[in-house]
């Protein structure tokens, strides 16, 4: 479980986060949603440790962020796996050196068990036979695949996901979805996802927390989202006429 | 920023860069990569330029010492001089700062702005470390050998053409490269390729690694990052001459 107490971050005095609190369960998928430049990045790295918050805490697991030495921090973030926006595979490695990496840098596995695990999750992906291919030879649905089979390879506790279907066909962004929802309630891991896609807001979201302005200004789950009164939150998800239809067919169903 | 927070965030930059590596299998692998791209891959240019500036060197050298008081065998040996205390090892090291250089900052600039470092640092991993530690290692034991083969070829460049002029003798040219041989000359030399070596892989790696933006930045970076490596060269092989042979 990470618990998220009144944080803050900001960057040359410009506050970014204004004290958000909200937690996040283990084997539950939770979205953060908001609009462009609404903070759910700069959330998310701050989650992650990359950016350091001025004030507040986060709580994984009984670990509080403030209080751990470099020496658990690294321990730590063995512990969690990132998908980046951008994918961030290593260029010079090969789609399989880059599942690797991480296996070869904290287990000391011989080869041919590391081997055995990095096929594993690119099956788990559904990405066979690109062993061998650089990250510059696939498609970006795939790069994706690969980052996600990359971060969930050390068998993470914490899932942290970067808009992992920005840019996908709307198919392909719904197997990603799924997938990495299987694989949260599976392993029973505490996976965070930012998101503008309003499919997976709509389908995959345990828990959705909706940021505006740097603020938590609403949360829920996907059920719920479709029944709030919120306005800003149905300003935001329901801006399309396609998703207000969609909001009324439930709203009428139920 | 300043000159003054450049320098002190460089040299703090490289507190983190000399740590243990986390693995060694990981850090002989990167090594291993490193001494080829930054090393086998510019013996070509090397070799190249070494042979044909040593012929230029000897032909001005015979052009500049013409009177028949002066014996002919001294051409070999003032080319001799030039090739090891100055040509090889600084000529040298700003041509690879050049390619050498611009390659660095680029490779790492790329995955700063691509979030590549990031995904180092989540994953726990001492991302300085990684990254440039093989790079200084593999130029500071592999540029010393790169710069003696610019003195062979610089010398045979020398001897060549000597023959094809008809300026001076074969003979008369090693005759003088073989006059008077000082060991001190060729430590001097290494010396100061060393300390080049050290800044064609750290000035670029700095400039690299805290790049900001995106691919324009990195593009802009890579020419600064060779314009200052080849500023510090220089500077450094003022002060250094002035330390060994004064
Ligand atoms: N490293 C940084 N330095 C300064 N300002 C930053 C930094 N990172 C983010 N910001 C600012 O913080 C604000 C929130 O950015 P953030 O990237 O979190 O938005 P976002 O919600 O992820 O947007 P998007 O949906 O477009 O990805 C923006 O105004 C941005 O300019
Ligand atoms: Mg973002």
């Amino acid at each position: 479980m990470i618990e998220v107490n009144n944080l803050h971050k900001g960057f040359s005095g410009v506050e970014i986060l204004k004290g958000i609190t909200t937690s996040f369960q283990p084997g539950e998928t939770s979205l953060i949603i908001g609009q462009s430049g609404s903070g759910k990045t700069v959330f998310l790295k701050s989650l992650i440790g990359l950016h350091a918050p001025e004030k507040g805490s986060i709580i994984y697991d009984g670990r509080v962020n403030t209080e751990m030495t470099i020496e658990d921090k690294r321990h730590f973030r063995q512990e969690l796996g990132m998908v980046f926006q951008g994918s961030a595979l290593f260029d010079s490695l090969t789609v399989e050196e880059n599942v690797m990496f991480p296996l070869k840098m904290f287990t000391k596995q011989p080869v041919d068990e590391m081997l055995d695990r990095v096929n594993f999750v690119l099956k788990r992906v559904n990405l066979e036979n690109s062993n061998k291919k650089f990250p510059a030879e696939l498609s970006g649905g795939m790069q994706k695949r690969v980052a996600i089979a990359r971060a969930i390879v050390m068998n993470p506790k914490y899932l942290f996901c970067d808009e992992p279907n920005s840019g996908l066909d709307p198919q392909t962004s719904i197997v990603i979805d799924n997938l990495i929802q299987e694989i949260t309630d599976e392993y029973k891991i505490t996976t965070v996802i930012n998101t503008h896609d309003m499919n997976s807001v709509m389908e995959i979201g345990d828990k959705i927390v909706f940021l505006k302005n740097g603020v938590k200004a609403w949360e829920g789950s996907h059920k719920e989202i479709f029944k709030t009164d919120n306005e800003a939150v149905v300003n935001f998800v329901y801006s399309s006429n396609l998703f207000k239809k969609v909001r009324q067919a439930y709203l009428n169903d139920v | 920023m300043n000159y003054v927070e450049h320098i002190g965030k460089y040299f703090v930059m490289l507190k983190q860069v000399f740590t243990k590596p986390q693995r060694a299998r990981v850090f002989r692998e990167a090594l291993f990569r490193e001494i080829d791209e930054l090393g086998l891959k510019s013996l070509g240019i090397i070799a190249f330029i070494s042979f044909f500036i040593g012929g230029v060197i000897a032909l001005q050298t015979a052009l500049n010492l013409e009177s028949p008081f002066i014996p002919k065998s001294l051409i070999g040996f003032a080319a001799k001089r030039s090739i090891i205390l100055e040509f090889a090892p600084t000529f040298c090291s700003i041509i690879l700062a050049g390619k050498v250089g611009s390659y660095i900052t680029s490779s790492i600039g790329t995955m700063r702005v691509t979030e590549q470092i990031d995904a180092l640092e989540v994953m726990g991993i001492n991302s300085l470390n990684y990254l440039v530690l093989p790079k200084i290692i593999a130029t500071v034991f592999f540029y010393p050998f790169l710069v003696v083969l610019g003195m062979f070829l610089g010398i045979f460049g020398g001897w060549v053409a000597g023959v094809l002029s008809g300026l001076f003798s074969g003979i008369d040219f090693i005759t003088g490269v073989q006059m008077d041989f000082d060991p001190f000359l060729l430590t001097y030399a290494i010396i100061k390729t060393l300390v080049f070596a050290f800044l064609i892989a750290t000035v670029p790696s700095y400039h690299g690694y805290y790049v900001k933006g995106g691919s324009l930045e990195v593009g802009k970076a890579s020419t600064q990052s060779v314009v200052w490596t080849i500023v510090v060269i220089v500077i450094a092989n003022y002060f250094l001459t002035q330390m060994l042979l004064t």
